[in-house]
């Protein structure tokens, strides 16, 4: 068995536990640790598939921002020991049921289907080529999507900050100075 | 590099990771957990994104500047959701998704 195998399965062995256990664990820090697992792991496929860029995208945007962000949020609304109670069980075997014949039904599609690959030459992705297609305005340029995803992240940031700041404080009345 | 790992295994993976999340969103009822879920299920989309790039389209990037935007799109949700959840705590001191049933304020 060659190393990328191994690694593929230990990775996939990682991303299919930590996920399962992310979503059904008591403890709401420890879901947010496994989800950083997870995440981790999915940098690791990347590497296996030669996207570099995306892989220190995940790496960074992902398991150092995102999470970080869900940690804090975690800390400023629950205790950390406090245990979920769990929602009824008629709810979570209705649920398991979706979510397992959901998984066997597109599982058994996939593997039923025969992709057909090109017979083209691989092209490496390089940083040098990411910049200039997402700058292009020819054929294989992105710069529409760039620029729009730009002014979304953008009013997101805005929408973050006015949400969370404390609402405008109450008029406070000003006392009459010239009341003598 | 990936020789020997069918395409194959890589959609079972993302499907089984994706129906995790779809199950961890329909059970959890704390608001940072839905959260989560989602981000799971995001994540599972970029690995499909990107192994069909790879093994059916190896010579165009479509896949991965779709990935990048979904990465994108995906933080900027974050924020928005966790200031969001921030300020329904500050008001109802809670954020259970079935205690937080009111609009009015």
């Amino acid at each position: 068995m060659a190393s990328n195998q191994i690694m593929f399965i230990l990775f996939a062995a990682m991303i299919v536990v930590f996920s399962i256990l992310t979503v059904t664990t008591r403890k709401i820090l420890r879901a947010a640790t496994y989800l950083l697992f997870v995440l981790v792991s999915t940098s690791g496929l990347y590497f296996m598939l030669n996207y570099q860029f995306l892989a220190a995208v995940q790496l960074t945007l992902y398991a150092g921002g995102i999470v970080v962000l869900i940690i804090f949020s975690i800390l400023l609304t629950s205790h950390i020991s406090q245990n979920f109670e769990s929602s009824g069980w008629k709810k979570n075997i209705f649920s398991a049921l979706a979510a397992i014949i959901g998984a066997i039904l597109s599982i058994v599609t996939i593997l039923d289907y025969s992709f057909s690959a090109t017979t083209q030459a691989a092209q490496e992705v390089d940083m040098r080529l990411i910049g200039k297609s997402l700058l292009s305005v020819e054929y294989d340029g992105y710069v529409l999507p760039f620029e729009v995803i730009s002014v979304l992240l953008l009013a997101a940031m805005v929408a973050a900050i006015v949400i969370a700041k404390k609402g405008a404080p109450k008029k406070t009345v000003l006392p009459n100075l010239n009341q003598e | 590099m990936n020789s020997g790992i069918p395409l194959q295994y890589f959609l079972v993976l993302a499907s089984i990771m994706f129906f995790a999340g779809v199950y961890g969103f329909l059970t959890r009822r704390n608001l940072i957990t839905i959260l989560m879920s989602v981000e799971l299920i995001l994540n599972s989309v970029n690995i499909n994104f990107l192994a069909f790039n790879r093994y059916l389209y190896p010579h165009k990037l479509e896949g991965m500047f779709f990935s990048i935007f979904i990465i994108a799109v995906a933080a900027s949700e974050a924020a928005v959701a966790i200031a969001i959840i921030i300020n329904i705590y500050r008001r109802f001191t809670t954020i259970n998704v079935e205690d937080v049933n009111e609009m009015k304020y």
